[in-house]
């Protein structure tokens, strides 16, 4: 009895020590990376040429933020990024909550068709080049708006929203309507305040997904001066015409080296989402779960 | 006589009925009023795309429009058979997929296991909010990061087998080491975030079940084997099978930052064809046709999914 208990605690404890190694190995494969361009973006020259920089930066060098902060294209593009994750989820917050609520009341007479007509779209869609050239079509090429509109909607989101205010309580409904609250007042006067958790965590999953979107923002924006900060990162990270304006910046400056203007320019439009994270990481976790028992 | 009173009743019904919608529209007139912006999007960004295939059979001209252009029945499907890099599509699409299948399914539940086994609730947050991290990095940094620590010459990766004695690797100049990359890069980036659905199933198991195991002499290897994993399992099948129906999805916008023609070979997919094809090209409507069969693969895929769901555990997806 006594030796078979210890033998069972001795193997908890290898078993215990594997799993922490595992997990403390993913967290390290997690964010070395991370700090690795960091320390490398602010490392002086010298270090990072003779390759001497692997966990902390060597030597402190602001050069290479200061070169890509002095694009002017940068800042524009940054600003960009702002207009269309600010103003994007508000507008699409709105849209998504004016269908979440008239689909989450049973007495709808529409709510079926509307449900189907909706719920269609998660399995059927048009595909790339129909998309584009529905855009073309309406002018929307190379504007704002066209920014703003195209992914306006996730009918998922709408999906997990109307269950939301299904779940609500009914009678603060009903009593506002004997006290002849219209439809319109209910919605924002009851339903949008009680749904607060889940209007942020639908919020924050927009947001990210307008501030990292790049694909359809490179191909629907041509003016340089609409583009978000991630379509111009993708450039510096890729394209060859970007590197003539860093040769320019790289003679002018001998602190800076091409690679460290990349990793700067990539902490510089990760960092917003890096520092809110912690912070608004219990909200996240919270919309999946919310989405996952939803539906 | 019968007939004038059935038609009288017809129309009573018909007159009710539309009375009974003038008071549903009445009654329930806001909700008319916030669903309609909501329904001009669908019609707009949804249905009108859809409707836009129809130029698949088309030789569409932009200047036409879908109208005027003449219609050419099956051309650019038969194109797209006989076209020389079909058969490189298809098995880069499939391939890709399949490994990231293979590797990206079982990670997250080898990950959410471990989490379980977590006792310091300290040490398990802070390593679950490390792991979902990259999930919301966007596609573009994580890409940029691998270009550059891949790079023959600045690379991280080449400097540490640099002091190992080994030359430089051109990662994207040859074709053998895209599917590797683009699999890693997948499950860094969501294998944290894919763990969080086992997690919270883990989660809801009775705690009786391990007391009554401990009290049996079960040590945790044991208590993983014959309860942890049976009760996962239901969850586990359930998003095999939602990963199974999603199998020709490729997250065709890492390729795009990543591939350069050197190694179309083994990048190039079905979604990156048709992007060339039709956004850069301008060839529409054979980009459209290309699209379109990807579409109804992937479709039968989903359906053929679910079938099996329903059989196998008695849950569908829808």
């Amino acid at each position: 009895m006594l030796l078979g208990k210890k033998r069972i605690e001795k193997g908890d404890i290898f078993f215990a020590i594997f799993i922490y190694a595992f997990v403390i190995g993913v967290c390290i494969l997690t964010l070395y990376p991370f700090l690795y361009i960091l320390s490398i973006s602010l490392s002086d020259t010298g270090s990072v040429t003779r390759n001497e920089v692997f966990l902390l930066p060597k030597g402190f060098n602001l050069a290479a933020f200061e070169t890509v902060l002095s694009y002017k294209g940068i800042m524009i593009a940054y600003g960009n990024t702002i207009f269309y994750t600010v103003v994007g989820t508000i507008v699409s917050l709105l849209l998504t909550t004016l269908a979440a609520y008239p689909l989450s009341r049973q007495d709808w007479k529409f709510r079926n068709i509307a449900t189907i007509f909706l719920v269609i779209t998660l399995w059927f869609g048009g595909g790339i080049i129909p998309f584009y050239l529905v855009i073309k079509n309406l002018h929307l090429l190379d504007t704002r708006l066209s920014i703003l509109l195209y992914a306006a909607i996730s009918t998922f989101y709408i999906i997990i929203v109307r269950s939301y205010f299904e779940s609500l309580p009914k009678e603060l409904e009903e009593s506002a309507k004997i006290d002849g609250a219209n439809d319109l007042r209910i919605f924002i006067q009851i339903i949008l305040p009680l749904s607060k958790p889940v209007l942020a965590a639908i919020g924050l999953y927009y947001a990210i997904g307008k501030w990292n979107s790049f694909f359809w923002e490179m191909i629907l924006i041509n003016n340089e001066k609409l583009l978000p900060v991630q379509a111009v990162l993708v450039r510096i990270i890729r394209d060859s015409s970007f590197d003539r304006e860093m040769e320019k910046a790289l003679v002018q400056n001998a602190a800076v080296l091409p690679i460290t203007i990349q990793y700067a320019a990539i902490i510089i439009t990760s960092l917003p989402i890096i520092a809110v994270y912690p912070f608004l990481q219990k909200y996240f976790v919270k919309g999946v779960m919310i989405g996952a028992v939803k539906s | 006589m019968l007939e004038r009173a059935m038609s009288t009743s017809s129309q009573k019904v018909r007159v009710s009925r539309m009375r009974g919608i003038k008071q549903e529209l009445v009654k329930n007139k806001w909700l008319y009023i916030m669903f309609l912006p909501v329904l001009v999007w669908f019609i707009l960004f949804a249905y009108w795309p859809m409707y836009g295939l129809v130029i698949a059979f088309q030789k569409y001209n932009v200047v036409k429009g879908i109208s005027g252009s003449e219609w050419v029945g099956f051309k650019y499907f038969k194109q797209f058979f006989e076209d020389p890099f079909f058969f490189r599509l298809m098995r880069n699409t499939l391939l890709v997929n399949i490994y990231s299948l293979i590797f990206g399914f079982p990670i997250p539940i080898i990950l959410a296991l471990c989490f379980n086994e977590i006792k310091n609730m300290m040490f398990k947050k802070v390593s679950q909010t490390i792991s979902y991290l990259p999930h919301f990095i966007s596609t573009v940094v994580v890409c940029g990061m691998a270009l550059s620590f891949l790079s023959p010459s600045v690379g991280i990766v080449n400097i540490i087998l640099s002091k190992f004695g080994i030359d430089s690797i051109y990662f994207f100049q040859n074709p053998d080491y895209f599917r590797t990359i683009y699999v890693f890069l997948g499950v860094w980036q969501g294998a944290g975030f894919a763990a969080i659905i086992y997690i919270s199933a883990l989660a809801g198991i009775s705690p009786e079940l391990y007391e009554a195991a401990k009290i049996d002499g079960a040590n945790r290897w044991k208590q993983l084997c014959y309860i942890t994993l049976p009760s996962l399992l239901p969850t586990v099948v359930i998003m095999l099978l939602l990963n199974l129906g999603g199998m020709l999805n490729t997250d065709f916008t890492k390729i795009i930052l990543l591939y350069n023609p050197t190694i179309y070979e083994t990048a190039d997919v079905l979604n990156t064809y048709v992007y060339r094809k039709g956004l850069i090209d301008a060839n529409y409507s054979y980009a459209t046709a290309v699209g379109l069969f990807q579409g109804v693969i992937g479709f039968i895929l989903v359906y053929g999914a679910n079938f099996l769901s329903r059989k196998v555990s008695k849950t569908s997806l829808w």
